[in-house]
């Protein structure tokens, strides 16, 4: 099995960002979407986001903080070329998922959270992909594995630091 | 023979992460070979997720199906004619005499895996749409009547009368009225909603209408979880067809009726699960969890009466409008009428899909569907309801699956997950874990739960550590009555119950863990 499609994303800009926010401004409680749509395009939130947000929906920055802050998927700093998801959640761990966790924190060497040092993965994790009969899952860039083991992971992260090099 | 012969290689996310994919390929290159024609058709998930990938072939006999297909058997299994229905190891006949199928009640899951999710005339040639067309004719008090006459409960957790509840916003003041679907499925071992929405989006979609028909509400929203990507793609792509053939729109089928759904996709957050949580987090707010009253079906979204219900809920009303309500109560027992989608999971060797009417046993499902665990060994614990659910021993296997017999069992069945643990299962890493999860997803809108999980975590490290179990084994039961008197919801509320229930039946995994001496 292999990684999902890589994707691509825009260097951040204030302009760019105010295109973004404008697509959905005119909906009902956009601001979730609208913070889904700026990670999709520049990769992550700028924090010089957080005000044009703010002034866009008439909310203050505190407010627009505090929701980038509550949610999981939102980061505000650039994620590694590749993020790969290990499911820690009650089903995958009846299938041996924290050894799973343990052997991808040694191989990458570095925790749940963070990316490796040259950029090529970054390592989250995450409870629960709907995949518990096929147990442990994970998901690479979007592509959800099922039934994966030690070797599993290690041609995945070999993928990924070869494309790396 | 000649001409076009249809395959069937599932598109479901699970079967997919099994290379779904790469058995498609490959058999149209093998189908090539040998100058065969395929039409392959990605259906959803039969949901004997154990034989994934699960290929069938349409033959006059019907569906034979080949499982699991990995990419290098392709070969091996056209040269055997699997093309023509060849026998072959990997072959089981057809697929709905297939006694894990075949022993099934399908209602809600009946198209699941049979059509083409994204082929508006495959739903509608089978069977779909009754409901709407149903709910057309009827006053919105009628369609009421059948949904509370159904006896169907909430399917998310909590078993709520589903009837009652679309009576209360049907009945509330407002200028506008709403329908919102909780597709969070934030429990581990769940994937029920997941597999309906990327196996037959157009039922979600017929039965929101039909809520919206219920109450005069014109619009919908669908919480999804973004784990679930390709549900959301699936989901979108339905609803763009469905507005196409007239279901959603300005007018629905034609009546003066409008409705249209928007899909709105979670940011990783458990507790958006509960419904008032995901309200604020639809209206653009961090997930916390509002006090009741006033309850989402007086004040829920933006203000509005709101209908608030779990995907397999809302999927049950098309099948109860077009059936009867009197059809679908005939099945279950007690006050668990219909049928129940449960989710074989974990360690267990048959996991997937069990659709069967209430009733049914615990070790009926681990066991006679399931086949026992994955890896051969004894079962030691089962968790069901999600991680705010009870362990339970081997020794309750007996237990009835319906809402009542569980509660009586201080167990739950939630949204009817069941994860199977082996006996090499530290039950007192899983009691810290719950602890953790808490800790983890608490919206911190009261202390007992925002703190009580923290100090749950290090309480269960020093019983595990040996230090001064006693104490801390008191200390541990303190804070989970804590918790559990003095948490606004459920997340708080329940976590002690998978802790409690660990100390109940395995607390010498807990004491154990490093000699625990005093
Ligand atoms: C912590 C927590 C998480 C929940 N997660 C979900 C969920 O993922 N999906 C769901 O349908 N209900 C979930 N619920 C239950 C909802 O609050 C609510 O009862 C349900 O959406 C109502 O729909 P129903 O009556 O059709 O079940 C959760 C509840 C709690 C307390
Ligand atoms: S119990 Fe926990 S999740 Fe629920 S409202 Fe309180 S802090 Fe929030
Ligand atoms: S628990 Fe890991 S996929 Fe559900």
């Amino acid at each position: 099995m292999q990684w999902g499609a890589r994707r691509s994303y825009e260097a951040f800009s204030p302009e760019r960002a105010g295109e973004v926010i404008a697509l959905r401004s005119s909906e009902r409680g956009p601001l979730i979407e609208i913070l889904r749509d700026l990670q999709a395009t520049f990769g992550y939130l700028d924090p010089a986001a957080t005000p044009i947000v703010a002034e866009a929906l008439n909310l203050s920055e505190a407010e627009v903080y505090g929701v980038i802050s509550f949610y999981a998927d939102f980061r505000t700093e650039p994620a590694g070329r590749r993020v790969l998801q290990i499911c820690r959640a009650e089903a995958c761990q009846a299938m041996g998922a924290e050894k799973l966790c343990a052997h991808a924190r040694k191989r990458l060497g570095v925790d749940f959270g963070s990316t490796t040092p040259d950029g090529a993965i970054t390592l989250l994790e995450v409870f629960c992909l709907g995949n518990c009969a096929l147990s442990p899952a994970v998901l690479a860039d979007g592509q959800l594995i099922g039934r994966v083991d030690d070797s599993t992971l290690d041609e995945l992260i070999e993928a990924a630091e070869l494309a790396s090099r | 023979m000649s001409g076009l012969t249809t395959v069937f290689v599932p598109g479901d996310a699970a079967a997919r992460s099994v290379g779904a994919d790469a058995v498609a390929q490959r058999l149209e290159t093998e189908a090539g070979r040998i100058g065969r024609q395929l039409r392959i058709v990605r259906n959803g998930s039969r949901g004997m997720l154990f034989l994934e990938p699960l290929v069938e072939v349409a033959t006059e006999a019907g569906r034979l199906a080949y499982g699991p297909v990995a990419p290098e058997d392709v070969a091996g299994l056209v040269e055997a004619g699997m093309l023509d229905g060849g026998e072959h190891p990997l072959a089981h006949g057809l697929t709905e005499q297939i006694d894990y199928f075949a022993r099934q009640t399908r209602l809600t899951f009946a198209r699941v895996g049979l059509t083409d999710p994204l082929s508006f005339d495959d739903y509608e040639a089978n069977g779909g749409l009754a409901g709407v067309r149903k709910a057309l004719e009827l006053t919105p008090e009628a369609i009421v009547a059948e949904v509370t006459d159904s006896g169907l409960r909430g399917r998310g957790g909590a078993g709520f009368p589903a009837g009652i509840k679309w009576r209360t916003v049907l009945g509330a003041p407002g200028k506008e009225r709403l329908v919102c679907c909780n597709a969070d499925e934030g429990d581990s071992g769940t994937f029920a909603d997941r597999m309906l929405i990327e196996g037959d989006p157009f039922l979600l979609i017929e039965a929101m209408v039909i809520a919206g028909l219920a109450v005069a509400a014109t619009e919908g929203y669908v919480y999804l979880r973004s784990e679930y990507p390709q549900a959301a793609a699936m989901l979108r792509a339905a609803i763009h067809l469905a507005h196409e053939h007239g279901l959603l729109g300005a007018s629905v089928l034609g009546s003066d009726h409008a409705f249209d759904i928007f899909v709105r996709v979670g940011a990783g957050s458990y507790i958006c699960g509960e419904e008032t949580a995901m309200l604020e987090s639809l209206e653009g707010r961090r997930g916390v969890v509002r006090a009741k009253p006033p309850l989402p079906a007086i004040a829920g979204l933006f203000g509005c009466p709101t209908i608030v219900n779990n995907v397999l809920t809302l999927a049950a009303v098309p099948e109860i409008l077009a059936g009867g309500a009197a059809a679908y109560a005939d099945l279950g027992t007690g006050r668990s009428r219909g049928t129940q989608v449960f989710q074989l999971a974990g360690n267990i060797r048959c996991g997937g899909i069990v659709e069967t009417a209430f009733g049914v046993t615990l070790g009926g499902l681990v066991e006679g569907f399931g086949g026992g665990t994955a890896s051969g060994r004894p079962i030691r614990a089962i968790q069901a309801g999600g991680p705010l659910g009870s362990y339970l021993p081997a020794s309750e296997l007996g237990l009835e699956m319906d809402y009542e017999a569980f509660s009586g069992a201080d167990a739950m069945l939630g949204h009817g997950g069941i994860v199977v643990f082996d006996d090499t299962v530290d039950m007192g890493l899983q009691a810290r874990f719950a602890m953790e999860f808490c800790a983890i997803e608490s919206c911190g809108k009261c202390t007992p739960c925002r703190v009580g999980a923290v100090r749950g975590v290090e309480v269960i490290d020093k019983i595990r550590a040996g230090i001064e179990v006693e104490a801390n084994l008191e200390l541990l039961e303190d804070l989970c009555e804590t918790m559990t008197d003095g948490s606004l919801c459920a997340m708080g509320g329940l976590t002690p119950q998978p802790v409690l229930s660990v100390l109940q039946h395995f607390g010498g995994d807990l004491v154990g863990a490093r000699g625990g001496t005093n």
